[in-house]
């Protein structure tokens, strides 16, 4: 009797459909830079919340980079308890707007939510967005209780995710923080790579506005490397700090003709639009190509923005280059999904191998190879092979390039003893972040290679425990 | 913030403004520059630091008119503030007792070329300068660069004042009258610098030059700056500024400079339409 009605009870729960989010017709966001999504209310969040079973023992919790308490934070909603919902998750999560946002749930917490066995998983991230935007419309943010001053001071190497959740964890811990950013604005990958279409600025802007209330000095235009070394820090009474500069440096092909005019790295063509506003121009000073055959090579979620702004800017024909099949691309299944709604063009099996100019010395076509599938390799891709012969042109004007990015060699040339691998990414002895210079820790995009917002927060999350043990112990 | 302290026209469309900046101030060496950007509306442009005080915590950046941002630049007052001001970047001048080094410098680029003639000076080298204008009115830092050159030739390209010429033709003539030159310094306008690095390239010459190319930036994330160097390819921003001159592919770097030429026209007739109605 009792098994049965248990049983009951959670086929009554299962019911409930995964609820879709609200979004921008594709037909009117094409024309515009506001956020796709409009986010639950309160109503689809709370039938959404319901959906959770309250694991004994979540499994999502174990899947999430800075293990956000899941099933809590979700009971709260379903309880209609919006604000304390937002209050444990940044018990956590220093950023949980961005994260419900840009992390790849379906990677992560959603991939292993039990619920996803037979039926879909509660859509962890959609819940986190709407939570941390209900406190944050609310204006209702509390400040949490610091521990008592421990007198440490600890610098942060750039204001990204890494070093914003770690600022966040030490700040709270009772350490004096200060954040150099090299750029004007701080958040890193979230203010110059995200489009505001995926990541509006002013959610990043109240979030380092939070951790600015928080106590946590922030100093803009500041290129540690040049303005100052990591031991110059160390001379100004800084007890530790920690790298979190990213994998800056973008990557080319090498292919002829990729420096003519038009050709730009999806790190340029993404900071002109998006940290410096390009698409407002003239309204704002800096200017951007607005190609109307636009081509974007790569397949990552770089790509996808890349290949969507240029659609916004006003590409009439814009195209995804791949050298592989969709089923290898590494872009999350809902940017390739909104992509396709918005009308990119999907060229793959694809691989620029020349670009062609006109006698100004601005691109105009690109000349192609097929490619097929062969072996696995390394990453356990099959690799892509050429088909000799196969060339054809394409007319272009624009031309992104999104194939990753490399580690930006400025810190490691000018920190002694910093030791670096062959591809120029800072060495780290297991989570801590720990470098080989004592007192110096690194996490991010710098120690990884190109990777997601969330495992940058989660080795920031690491390092803060390993600093704050530390700087401790050195009484 | 970043006060403006002083500010001059050295001609109609050459502005010399000191800025307050410390830190840079303090780091900064002779080749490095600036970003800066004027407002939250603003575009990010480089400017070399001509020369700095580290006690006042000061810059000299000299600039001319050419778009909006120098235009709106220049019509800012003693006591403003410039919002953002990032520094120093790139790689310094590598200086060192080459023997006779010869400095060329055209245009506003002369004040690129006076810290370096300065430190090149000090270094203990023989300095012979060479500096250029279209005509006399419009010639900066002749008085500065005679303090810190054994020897300072000028040349006009009307010929209203020293040379009837071009720089290139004085350098050309100081190389035929035998002066044994062990580096050759050239930082102008780009066509300038071609010449200069064509010139000397028979002579096996090693020429230096300072390039200029569009960054955002301008700490090595973006790649607008990319120039070709010996057919490969270099950011202006953290690989230069300075490159060897007969390495360079000045073509390239003249029509990525021209990349933006309609907005950029654009932007001034707004920005001069503006300000005219104010």
């Amino acid at each position: 009797m009792e098994n049965k009605e248990k049983t009951e009870k959670k086929e009554k729960k299962e019911k409930i459909p995964r609820q879709a989010m609200p979004e921008q017709d594709p037909k009117e966001r094409i024309h515009n830079f506001d956020e796709v999504p409009y986010g639950y209310n309160a109503e689809l969040a709370m039938m959404e919340a319901k959906r959770c079973i309250q694991c004994k023992k979540p499994s999502c919790v174990a899947g999430c980079p800075v293990d956000v308490k899941i099933p809590e934070f979700i009971k709260l909603i379903a309880e209609g308890k919006f604000i304390e919902a937002a209050w444990k998750l940044k018990e956590t999560n220093a950023l949980p707007a961005v994260c419900g946002r840009v992390c790849p749930q379906e990677d992560q917490c959603e991939k292993v939510c039990i619920l996803g066995k037979k039926d879909e998983p509660v859509a962890v991230g959609r819940l986190e967005r709407f939570a941390a935007d209900f406190e944050q419309d609310s204006g209702n943010i509390v400040i949490p209780e610091k521990e008592s001053p421990t007198g440490k001071k600890i610098a942060v190497v750039g204001a990204g995710p890494a070093g914003l959740t770690i600022a966040g964890d030490l700040i709270k811990l009772g350490h004096e923080v200060t954040i150099f950013e090299a750029l004007h604005k701080a958040g890193g990958v979230l203010i110059y790579g995200i489009p505001e279409f995926r990541l509006p600025k002013a959610i990043v802007d109240a979030e380092v506005n939070y951790l600015e209330k928080l106590g946590v000095k922030i100093v803009r235009n500041a290129a540690i490397g040049r303005l100052k070394t990591v031991d110059d820090l160390f001379a100004e009474g800084f007890h530790a700090v920690f790298l979190g500069v990213g994998a800056g440096a973008p990557v080319f092909m090498n292919i002829p003709g990729e420096n003519l005019s038009g050709i730009y790295s999806a790190n340029e063509y993404l900071t002109r639009s998006n940290l410096m506003k390009a698409y407002l121009f003239p309204e704002f000073d800096t200017p951007i190509v607005r190609g109307k055959n636009v081509a974007v090579i790569g397949g990552g979620n770089v790509a996808m923005d890349s290949v969507r702004t240029a659609l916004r800017l006003g590409a009439d024909n814009a195209y995804i280059i791949y050298r592989r099949t969709e089923v290898e691309m590494p872009a999350r299944i809902e940017e390739v999904h909104h992509a396709k709604e918005e009308g990119v063009q999907f060229k793959l099996l694809h691989a620029p191998v020349e670009y062609i100019g006109d006698e100004n010395g601005w691109v105009r076509q690109m000349k192609c190879i097929r490619m097929e599938l062969g072996e696995p390799d390394a990453s356990g891709r099959r690799s892509p092979i050429p088909i000799k012969g196969s060339e054809f042109i394409i007319d272009v004007d624009t031309v992104v390039v999104a194939i990753g990015t490399m580690a930006n060699p400025v810190i490691q040339a000018t920190t002694p003893g910093l030791e670096v691998n062959k591809r120029g990414y800072i060495v780290t002895k297991g989570e801590t972040g720990e470098t080989t210079r004592e007192g110096v820790y690194a996490g991010g995009d710098i120690v990884t290679g190109s990777a997601t917002v969330i495992l940058a927060m989660g080795a920031g999350r690491q390092a803060a425990k390993a600093i704050h043990e530390h700087v401790m112990a050195k009484g | 913030m970043f006060k403006i302290v002083e500010k001059s026209f050295l001609q109609d469309i050459v502005v010399r403004m000191v800025i307050e900046a410390p830190e840079v101030a303090r780091k900064r060496k002779p080749g490095q520059f600036i970003v800066l950007m004027i407002d939250e509306q603003g575009e990010r442009i480089p400017l070399t630091i001509v020369d700095s005080d580290s006690e006042k915590g000061t810059l000299t950046i000299i600039f001319q008119i050419v778009g909006k941002t120098t235009a709106k630049l220049a019509d800012m007052k003693v006591g403003d503030h410039i919002l953002h001001v990032l520094g120093p970047l790139g790689h310094a001048t590598e200086i060192s007792n080459f023997g006779t080094a010869v400095v060329v410098g055209g245009g506003v680029g002369i004040g690129v070329a006076y810290p370096i003639a300065a430190a090149l000076k000090k270094a203990g080298n023989k300095v012979i300068s060479i500096i250029g204008a279209r005509t006399k009115d419009i010639l900066i830092l002749e008085d500065e660069m005679k303090n810190v050159s054994d020897r300072l030739l000028v040349a006009t390209d009307d010929g209203s004042y020293g040379f009837h010429g071009f720089v290139s033709a004085v350098l050309q003539n100081l190389i035929d009258s035998g002066e044994k030159i062990d580096i050759v310094f050239a930082i102008g306008p780009v066509p300038m610098m071609r010449v200069i690095a064509n010139l000397t390239k028979p002579y096996g010459l090693k020429t230096i030059v300072s390039l200029n190319p569009i960054m955002v930036d301008a700490t090595g994330m973006c790649g607008a700056c990319r120039v070709a160097v010996g057919g490969k390819t270099k950011f202006g921003c953290v690989d230069g500024p300075e490159f060897d001159g007969h390495e360079v592919d000045f073509g390239l770097l003249m029509s990525r400079l021209r990349t933006y030429a309609d907005q950029e026209k654009q932007a001034m007739e707004n920005y001069r339409c503006e300000s005219h109605g104010k």
